[in-house]
């Protein structure tokens, strides 16, 4: 156990002293890409916000079933079947049929080639399941069809809220998908979070929509709120232009009434519309309708043909600033709630970085004056394997551009204390050895064999707990067991090599030496 | 030599005592959780007005209407930790709060931290802690269960339970908060009480298949023995690193390193006097290893 070919000092050298120097690394800035690698620091550290954003989709499955209403009477009107009593509750769809074509409105949901009822030849599933409840016809949407649909939702929120957060230009956010309806978005650094909060929680849904007394417009009409929550108008439901038309939209201080505004243009669709509306509703109110409350229902006076226009609405500079920039970056598809926040002020993170390499040092200088007093030169041999497993740790953070947390640098300080068992079990057992054995060499030797298994098995069940801890940890204290695994592992290569090299070494040189250790 | 089998009566009635105390805590009492467990808002603020002190606060946040409010001091003297309910889930909540505190003590404030878990999330992440902890028994459970035989796997394992349930039952005594990392304590905990047990269990083995005419009652003794000065040589080593962690790491990582300090307390004496104690009550003899031998 005490024998080092040449080959493998030259190994456990070269090893050594690289990941030294990319842990050291971390405090110059060095131009070769190679050693540009940096540890990461985690919110808890450097501040920031961590958001993570559930979709609600109840919304856009109404809407869906909403449209699947118009879908099926249209498609059964075709092959002259009456749909009758046909209704939506939050999930389902009912209706009625004549007993004669049951069958027939059966197959057509059952049909792999169905035109109304997409399938998924990969699940072998239809979208839509229908169930006769010997009553009525009941459509919902199936397992997979629910999937799906989250997912096309998850996939288009996502987008926006990438846009909407490059907007704002934080750096380097970090924004992920988790499970198929939520969000997790990481802010570093972030001055303003309540500003990103108000942002990511408005759907951003504009339409145009005239404010009407016909309680018989054929489209229907809702009581609608101002935004400020003072008056309610009758608006129709029909939507004139809406946010899908917005080419642009920009904040601009209106000169004449010294009012902030937002400016708007149009896509040809939307400028057609517009237009049109504009012509014929002369006179009327055109209400502007943000996620269900009126900002504002100007009069209109004049035609639009421009396919431009600006919204007035009491704004301030960084209100009218806001709602441009959700207006450009689109509607989300479904409300987004922000389920879980933590966020860390900077000098919050900056008080927890000096605190942590404090307790770093102090633990650190502890465990050495330690086991100097207890095993003097191979206490010494021990602290010095201490700093190169620290940084070796440490260097293995940086290759990795591993996150560091404060919990993480607790698993450090912890490393640190637990590290030396290993070489306290060898010592413990040269001692014993040494009570039979007059021969250093041996004594050594079998000291380093019969340890062996008593060192795996702690190591190995530390291990285990780290590993469950990472699965199943989520944050910073996820950065716990990245710390406390990869230290288990720095800790076995240094007991193994590095203080097995200096310890054969010494014992080379003082083998008749009496009371070696 | 020091005669620890002497007392392994008297500290088995000890444990079972803890033990039991720690259930009766857990069960009646309960645990202390966190926002992270419950749900919740929680706010760390810093003033820099000396005048302002924890009552006035108090007053002023009991005044905002946010159901349960706990307002304490945190650390240092100026800075302080809120915690609220938040039952109704409310969006604008924390500029509510900074808009009124503004206006009662002018801008005197900074936002250190804000947590905010939903009900949803804490209900997620107390079965995931609970499923780790439970995952990380059984995986120890099945390791010690290939490496030793089955009467040092159940030593192993109470000794396990102890440590965990006196560390939550001191917890509940002291009403100290559960979140997040006090699982990862716990989970380090059941690592560092296995990896003790382990070292002298090793070594019990070792004697026992050198001695044959040595009683498992002695033979456990002279095992711990043997092992003592590593035994406290590690944990010392680790004590004095969770120490720096507890005085010198921060308000936020008391909980989490007093717990580890209690586990590796605990886990050091479970080592001796449960797990030992369990191998001299199965009256584990030469045989029981040996035949473990012939087997392999």
């Amino acid at each position: 156990m005490l024998y080092f070919s040449k080959l493998r000092i030259i190994f456990i050298t070269v090893f050594s002293l690289l990941f030294i120097l990319i842990a050291l690394s971390n405090l110059f800035k060095v131009e070769d890409s190679f050693f540009n690698k940096k540890i990461n620091l985690g919110l808890d550290l450097q501040g920031g916000s961590y958001l993570l954003l559930e979709i609600d989709n109840t919304p856009v499955i109404e809407q869906k079933l909403q449209n699947l209403t118009t879908t099926i009477r249209n498609y059964f009107k075709n092959k002259d079947i009456k749909i009758n009593n046909i209704k939506i509750d939050k999930q389902n769809i009912f209706f009625n049929v004549l007993d004669a074509d049951k069958q027939f409105v059966i197959d057509v949901f059952k049909d792999e080639n169905s035109d109304i009822n997409p399938y998924y030849p990969r699940f072998k599933s239809h979208q839509l399941v229908l169930e006769d409840t010997g009553y009525n016809f009941k459509i919902n949407f199936s397992k997979q069809g629910l999937i799906a649909l989250k997912t096309s939702s998850q996939d288009a929120a996502i987008e926006i809220v990438r846009r909407r957060i490059d907007e704002v230009g934080t750096n380097e956010p970090n924004i992920l998908k988790r499970g198929n309806n939520r969000i997790l978005v990481e802010l570093p650094g972030l001055d303003d979070p309540m500003r990103v909060k108000s942002l990511l929680g408005k759907t951003a849904n504009l339409t145009f929509r005239f404010v009407t007394n016909n309680q018989n417009d054929s489209f229907g009409v809702e009581k609608l709120k101002y935004e400020d929550g003072t008056d309610e108008v009758i608006v129709s439901k029909r939507i004139i232009i809406s946010g899908d038309n917005l080419l642009d939209a920009q904040p601009k201080m209106d000169t004449q009434t010294n009012q902030t505004v937002v400016t708007f243009s149009l896509d040809r669709v939307g400028a057609k519309r517009f237009g049109k509306a504009t012509s014929t509703g002369i006179g009327k109110n055109l209400a502007i309708v943000l996620d269900g409350k009126i900002i504002s229902a100007p009069v209109i006076r004049d035609t639009i043909a421009s396919g431009s226009g600006q919204i007035s609405g009491g704004f301030t500079f960084q209100s009218a600033t806001d709602l441009a920039l959700l207006l450009r970056s689109g509607a989300l598809p479904a409300p987004l709630n922000i389920i879980e926040e933590r966020t860390v002020g900077p000098d919050l993170g900056q008080d927890s970085i000096n605190a942590g390499i404090i307790a770093l040092i102090i633990g650190f200088l502890l465990v050495i004056i330690f086991m100097f007093v207890k095993y003097k030169i191979f206490g010494l041999i021990t602290n010095v394997t201490l700093v190169i497993n620290l940084f070796i740790l440490l260097g293995i953070l940086t290759l990795f551009e591993a996150t560091l947390t404060l919990p993480g640098i607790a698993g450090i300080i912890l490393t640190v204390g637990m590290a030396v068992d290993a070489n306290v079990l060898i010592f413990e057992r040269i001692k014993e050895e040494l009570k039979n054995e007059k021969n250093n060499i041996v004594a050594f030797d079998s000291g380093y064999t019969k340890s062996r298994t008593a060192i795996i098995d702690a190591n190995i069940t530390t291990l285990l707990a780290a590993v469950i801890l990472f699965f199943m940890g989520s944050g910073p204290v996820k950065g716990f067991s990245v710390t406390l695994g990869v230290g288990i592992f720095t800790t076995l290569f240094s007991v193994y090599f590095i203080a097995r090299l200096f310890t054969s070494i010494y014992v080379s040189k003082n083998r008749y030496r009496e009371k070696l250790i | 030599m020091i005669a620890f089998n002497k007392y392994y009566n008297h500290f088995n009635i000890v444990s079972t005592l803890l033990i039991t105390v720690s259930l009766i805590l857990l069960i009646f009492k309960g645990l202390n959780f966190g926002i992270d467990f419950k749900g919740g808002t929680l706010i760390e603020l810093r003033s820099t007005d000396s005048k302002i002190n924890v009552s006035t606060l108090r007053d002023k946040f009991s005044q905002m209407n946010l159901g349960d409010i706990s307002v304490k001091k945190f650390g240092n003297n100026t800075d302080y930790l809120i915690k609220f309910e938040n039952n109704n889930n409310k969006k604008n909540i924390i500029e509510e709060i900074k808009i009124n505190l503004d206006k009662s003590f002018g801008n005197n404030f900074t936002f250190r931290r804000v947590e905010n878990v939903g009900p949803k999330v804490s209900a997620e992440l107390l079965k995931s802690g609970i499923i780790a902890i439970s995952v990380a028994l059984a995986v120890m459970l099945f390791y010690i269960w290939i490496r030793f035989e089955w009467q040092f796997s159940l030593g192993a394992i109470l000794a396990l339970f102890h440590d965990v349930i006196v560390t939550l039952g001191i917890f509940s005594l002291f009403r100290l908060e559960i979140n997040l990392s006090i699982i990862a304590a716990v989970l380090t905990i059941v690592g560092y009480s296995m990896n003790d047990t382990v070292v002298i269990f090793d070594r019990v083995r070792e004697n026992l298949r050198k001695y044959s005419d040595i009683k498992i009652f002695d033979l456990t003794n002279i095992s711990i023995n043997e092992t003592l000065s590593r035994t406290i040589i590690t944990s010392a080593t680790t004590l004095l690193a969770l120490l720096a962690i507890y005085f010198f790491g921060g308000e936020i990582l008391k909980g989490f390193s007093l717990a580890m300090i209690l586990g590796v307390v605990f886990g050091t004496y479970s080592s001796i006097y449960i797990a030992n104690t369990v191998l001299v009550r199965l009256r584990v003899s030469q045989k029981t290893v040996l035949k473990e031998d012939d087997n392999n």
